[in-house]
């Protein structure tokens, strides 16, 4: 309807102009070459993800084979390997990897045990119109502020707070209190394709499984559970390396315990040794790619 | 597979915990934005509008909301324009190097913020030489909101094909006629939802923004870090929490109603 209404309007302006003007030009150029098109729409963002973005990542990673120096605090920009030397041989650089990766193992098998039945109950249980209440109840509290849902566990754990007063426990601030923390943050990242995933198991599959003897329990393992496989990872990747990177969890609940992330932050910071946060930097980026490598053999990055 | 009423009953009741343990921190915010005593003690030992008064007189507060706010906004507005053209580009077009541009666009968010962080401070300040700033801010942000408005966008053309615009091409119009008419209309709802979970995005960023803000110049998020263990501002913190779970939620619920699909709203 629109489109007539205005195409009438436009009509008269093409034929009766003798000379087209430059803009109507440059469009019937555009109208005859596809990849001049392409080229206009493209452009400007790749010229800004570029110079912004992968400039920056590229410098940033080369920065891990310069040195500072140690009395005036600048940079050399000559080729070392002490630093990534240092990460992978320091005592310290390992326990602190071993600790995030075990938060991260922990964070991710809690978040799946926990989504599993409410995204089998939203996929495959409830009636459509409970349906889309569910995914909008599981969606706000994703986009609740990051930083909001750590300092509500900041005061739920807290001595006097919810948590003691109501179980009469509290695992006060350490790993234990950084696992809980970030299990509830990102436990939305991880329903949601999880729910996605069982949504799309087809309900004659299970109807088939139930008409040849199938128990629910054997028919949620042996025809569920398998197609579900690339959903549960792709949800487990928001939870993993979401935990990786953190470093505002762990200073607010951590106690003094530290993270991949609180250790480039103070090497940025208070040590002004960005060559060794880059260094430091690269062990979360490494154990990504071989999980999103795993991943993909599982066909869990279509699912994203 | 036949699921007895009342296992539909014990998975109904394992969703109603699950989401009450969801909502129950967040309660807790507000609540405790109302607790008489500073130290959050549960249950409060009594209730006062007292941190609410305070924290609307507070000036720091205030500036980093308005802070915030201007950063959201042109962010979201580059973001926008960044976003519909690459969403445009990959959705309509086959070309070498696709799926790189793809993941590209997604790097920004699938990396740890820290490393996004440190990556761009280091840019800015040691090889742009630019002084941290409200202006380094935007630009942060508005790199990381491109692939809300993307996968937003993105979505919607992938959904309503490319059937009219090959119609309206048939029928005469030139590129830019096509677009105004037929192409932008239909995504247009979906650009307002993905900006408006980009704003959300970019309100509620602190980790990047940590590494890119100028001193004394803090975003709303920044300033509850900064003032979250002083302990005579703790209360105010609470109250500037509130603010923020509704300004992060309202959007979100705005895009929920323009966008059909509910999902794609998650970054």
């Amino acid at each position: 309807m629109m489109s007539i209404v205005n195409e009438t309007r436009e009509a008269p302006t093409a034929p009766s102009a003798p000379s087209p003007s430059p803009a109507r030009r440059l469009s019937s150029v555009l109208d005859r070459k596809p990849k001049l098109r392409l080229g206009m729409l493209l452009s400007l963002p790749l010229l800004w993800l570029g110079l912004v973005y992968v400039v920056a990542i590229l410098a940033v990673l080369l920065t891990a084979f310069w040195s500072v120096d140690n009395m005036t605090g600048e940079l050399h920009r000559s080729f070392t390997f002490d630093n990534v030397h240092a990460v992978l041989t320091e005592q310290l650089y390992r326990s602190v990897t071993l600790r995030t990766l075990g938060i991260a193992i922990a964070v991710t098998a809690i978040d799946v045990v926990i989504a599993l039945p409410i995204a089998f109950y939203m996929g495959k249980i409830a009636a459509p119109r409970t349906r889309r209440w569910l995914v909008i109840a599981v969606l706000t509290p994703l986009w609740a502020s990051y930083l909001v849902k750590a300092f509500a566990w900041l005061s739920l754990l807290s001595g006097k707070g919810l948590l003691s007063q109501v179980l009469g426990w509290t695992p006060g601030y350490g790993v234990t209190a950084v696992i809980l923390t970030q299990a509830y943050i990102w436990l939305p990242f991880v329903i949601l394709p999880i729910y996605t995933g069982f949504e799309r198991v087809p309900n004659s599959l299970l109807e088939a499984s139930a008409d040849l003897g199938g128990k629910t329990g054997r028919t949620l393992r042996s025809v569920v559970l398998p197609m579900m496989v690339p959903a549960i990872v792709a949800g487990s990747l928001f939870s993993f390396s979401l935990t990786l990177g953190d470093y505002i969890t762990v200073r607010l609940v951590g106690g003094t315990k530290q993270m991949l992330g609180t250790l480039i932050y103070t090497d940025v910071g208070a040590a002004n040794n960005l060559p060794l946060a880059a260094a430091v930097a690269i062990i979360p980026i490494v154990i990504m790619g071989i999980y999103l490598v795993v991943a993909k053999r599982t066909g869990a990055l279509d699912r994203l | 597979m036949i699921l007895s009423k009342g296992a539909r009953r014990a998975f109904a009741a394992i969703t109603g915990v699950i989401l009450l343990l969801m909502y129950i921190p967040l309660m807790l915010v507000v609540v405790n934005s109302f607790n008489t005593s500073q130290a959050f003690e549960w249950p409060p030992p009594g209730f006062t509008g007292e941190w609410w008064s305070r924290a609307i007189h507070n000036d720091g507060a205030r500036e980093a909301l308005w802070t915030s706010v201007q950063v959201g906004i042109v962010a979201t507005v580059v973001a926008a324009l960044l976003g519909t053209l690459l969403a445009l580009a990959l959705s309509r077009y086959q070309f070498f190097g696709r799926t790189g541009v793809n993941l590209l666009v997604v790097l920004p968010i699938a990396l740890p913020g820290i490393i996004t962080g440190i990556a761009l401070n280091n840019a800015f300040r040691g090889i742009l030489d630019l002084r941290l700033s409200i202006l380094t801010v935007t630009i942060a942000h508005s790199t990381f909101c491109i692939v809300t408005v993307f996968n937003n966008v993105a979505a919607r053309l992938r959904q309503v094909g490319g059937n009219l615009e090959e119609a309206s091409a048939d029928l005469g119009a030139g590129v830019w006629t096509t677009f105004r008419l037929v192409t932008f209309p239909q995504l247009r709802t979906a650009l307002v939802a993905g900006m408006l979970l980009s704003f959300a995005l970019s309100f509620d960023e602190i980790v990047v923004t940590t590494f890119t803000a100028g001193a004394g110049q803090d975003t709303l998020p920044l300033w509850i870090f900064n003032n979250m263990f002083r302990p005579n501002q703790a209360p105010i913190v609470n109250v500037v929490a509130v603010v923020m779970i509704l300004i992060s939620i309202i959007p979100i619920w705005l895009a929920q109603r323009l966008s059909d699909d509910v999902t794609a709203a998650a970054p």
